[in-house]
């Protein structure tokens, strides 16, 4: 039955009511693994079965799931992608410290700043209403048409220059939620120690506010990193770019899938590295640990 | 005392070291400071007691210039602070405040927390700073709390280093917002020890409260405040022995019933 092992020393010996809930608990979780493992091997079988038994499917695995086609186009594209990435980790840094200095610019109060404060607004506007693929013809053809000295003419460069206008307005916004969402009363404990608004900002509320903007930022560049492929309409050699060559050259959609990989297999570790930082953040809010 | 500002300019003869004239606070229309006149002479504990809502609490954030008064005049040392050219930077590097909620700052470990101001307002070196922190530390009980962070800590622990923290920059006024108000009662005890001693050290604070057991035995000065007017002011052991106000009496009354005196 359920007795009660109290020791003198203090020392804790499981009760016989815990060990019971304890073994009841080891057999709930093995039943829960097998009825997940069960319904996802249905699940998988009955998708697979839908998708192989339609009509179309003979036709389909051999225009996108051609394995010699994919290894024929998988170095050209690994090539490419090599471009996306180069693009990806330049306008990142470029979009981080663009989005804060307008984020910032949308916070002076001073009217000597109007204008500033004015054309951040309509910067965060604007650039988020606009779609990125737009932005990419505006800014890859219009700005070279305008044949002004020191345009760059570099396709990868422009697109790029592109993509840091569309995501800055977005970082922009996200830090400035983040500022925002810093009680008012650590400005008033930093103002009231005799720091500067300048000083509680740079000391007291960034720190605060940059932390807590982390993992939508994360989100922000693994959207970031697929985009990267939208420079494909202005012509370099990314890989999108390079599986269109190669699906051209053979009417063969399977090079598309070689990028799509690619983009899955940068995409995917920065997804769970986000959700990660979300994980730890929340156990550290709530005290004493997560259960 | 209760009466609006006749003399806006004039200055007294004895030198308070802080001195309010009228002074007059709206928010959305609502008057919640009515006119309020208070002077604090040097090394003076003054209390300010009320219900939640007489407006203690605005009168301290007008002290320290957190919030703009609509009108009458505060003066720190002889200077107006509520002049519109002088500067706020310059009147808070002399008056320090503690928020009922410590206000500390997460990111930071006490000892950062604590020598911010000394060093990015005050110009202090960091060594000096750091030193300074360490032996306020010390002298409160705190020295092995200063590389913890502020969510480690009990109530009472953090708002003994928010007091400390406003101490380090040497203030000549302190300014102390309902500091107990946040604690478990037997976290309150801790934080009085540090402002009893702080009296000792011949600080000059002014404190809003509502324990008015220590009200009584801490405070030069006692004032009542209802609805924005500072109604009756006086040595402490005359204000809760044989207070002249009727609404003074009810209010005391009020809370010698609900046990809190």
């Amino acid at each position: 039955m359920t007795s009660l092992h109290k020791r003198p020393s203090g020392e804790w010996v499981k009760s016989e009511r815990q060990l019971d809930r304890e073994r009841r608990r080891r057999r709930q979780g093995v039943r829960s693994g097998s009825v997940a493992a069960a319904s996802t091997i249905l699940f998988v079988v009955l998708v697979a079965l839908a998708v192989t038994s339609s009509p179309g499917w003979p036709r389909v695995r051999e225009t996108f799931f051609d394995w010699e086609r994919f290894s024929a186009a998988f170095p050209d594209v690994l090539g490419g992608f090599w471009l996306n990435i180069q693009i990806f980790l330049v306008a990142e840094v470029v979009i981080l410290v663009l989005g804060l200095l307008v984020a910032l610019a949308r916070g002076l109060r001073s009217p000597l700043f109007f204008p500033l404060r004015m054309l951040a607004t309509a910067y965060t506007d604007v650039f988020r209403g606009i779609p990125t693929i737009l932005l990419v013809y505006l800014v890859g053809f219009g700005l070279p048409a305008l044949e002004l000295q020191g345009v760059p003419s570099s396709p990868a460069v422009l697109g790029g220059l592109a993509l840091v206008l569309s995501y800055g307005a977005y970082v922009a916004e996200v830090f400035r939620s983040g500022i925002e969402s810093i009680h008012p009363s650590q400005r008033a404990a930093a103002r009231s120690l005799g720091l500067s608004q300048a000083q509680a900002l740079r000391f007291v509320i960034l720190p605060q506010a940059v932390r807590r903007v982390v993992p939508p930022l994360l989100n922000d560049f693994a959207s970031l990193q697929k985009d990267t492929a939208l420079v494909a309409v202005l012509g370099p050699l990314e890989a999108l770019r390079q599986a269109q060559i190669h699906q051209a050259e053979t009417f063969n959609y399977t090079p598309y899938l070689a990028a799509a990989v690619l983009f899955i297999a940068l995409t995917v570790p920065m997804a769970r590295f986000t959700d990660h930082l979300a994980a730890r953040a929340e156990r550290r809010r709530a005290p004493g640990g997560a259960p | 005392m209760t009466g609006p500002a006749t003399e806006p300019t004039a200055e007294p003869a004895t030198a308070p070291l802080l001195r309010v004239e009228g002074v007059w606070k709206n928010y959305h229309g609502h008057h919640v400071l009515r006119g309020v006149d208070l002077e604090v002479a040097p090394h003076e504990v003054v209390c300010l007691i009320g219900a939640s809502g007489s407006g203690k609490s605005t009168l301290l954030r007008c002290l320290n210039l957190l919030e703009t008064v609509d009108d009458g005049a505060v003066w720190l040392d002889g200077r107006e602070i509520t002049d519109p050219a002088a500067d706020p930077d310059e009147v808070r590097k002399r008056i320090g405040m503690v928020f009922q909620s410590y206000n500390l700052f997460p990111h930071m470990t006490v000892l950062d927390n604590i020598t911010l101001a000394p060093v990015r307002v005050h110009r202090r070196s960091r060594r000096e700073a750091v030193a300074r922190a360490r032996a306020l530390l010390e002298r409160f009980g705190l020295a092995d709390k200063a590389d913890a962070y502020p969510d480690r800590l009990s109530g009472g622990q953090q708002q003994r280093v928010a007091i400390v923290r406003a101490m380090a920059c040497e203030p000549s006024v302190l300014l102390l917002d309902e500091v107990t108000s946040a604690l478990d009662p037997e976290l309150v005890t801790e934080v009085m020890g540090v402002i009893r001693e702080l009296k000792q050290a011949g600080m000059t604070m002014v404190m809003a409260t509502h324990e008015m057991g220590f009200a009584r035995d801490i405070a030069d000065t006692v004032c009542f405040l209802e609805n924005g007017v500072l109604l009756e002011r006086g040595p402490a052991e005359q204000i809760f022995t044989e207070p002249r106000e009727p609404r003074t009496r009810a209010f005391l009354q009020r809370v010698l019933e609900s046990g809190r005196l």
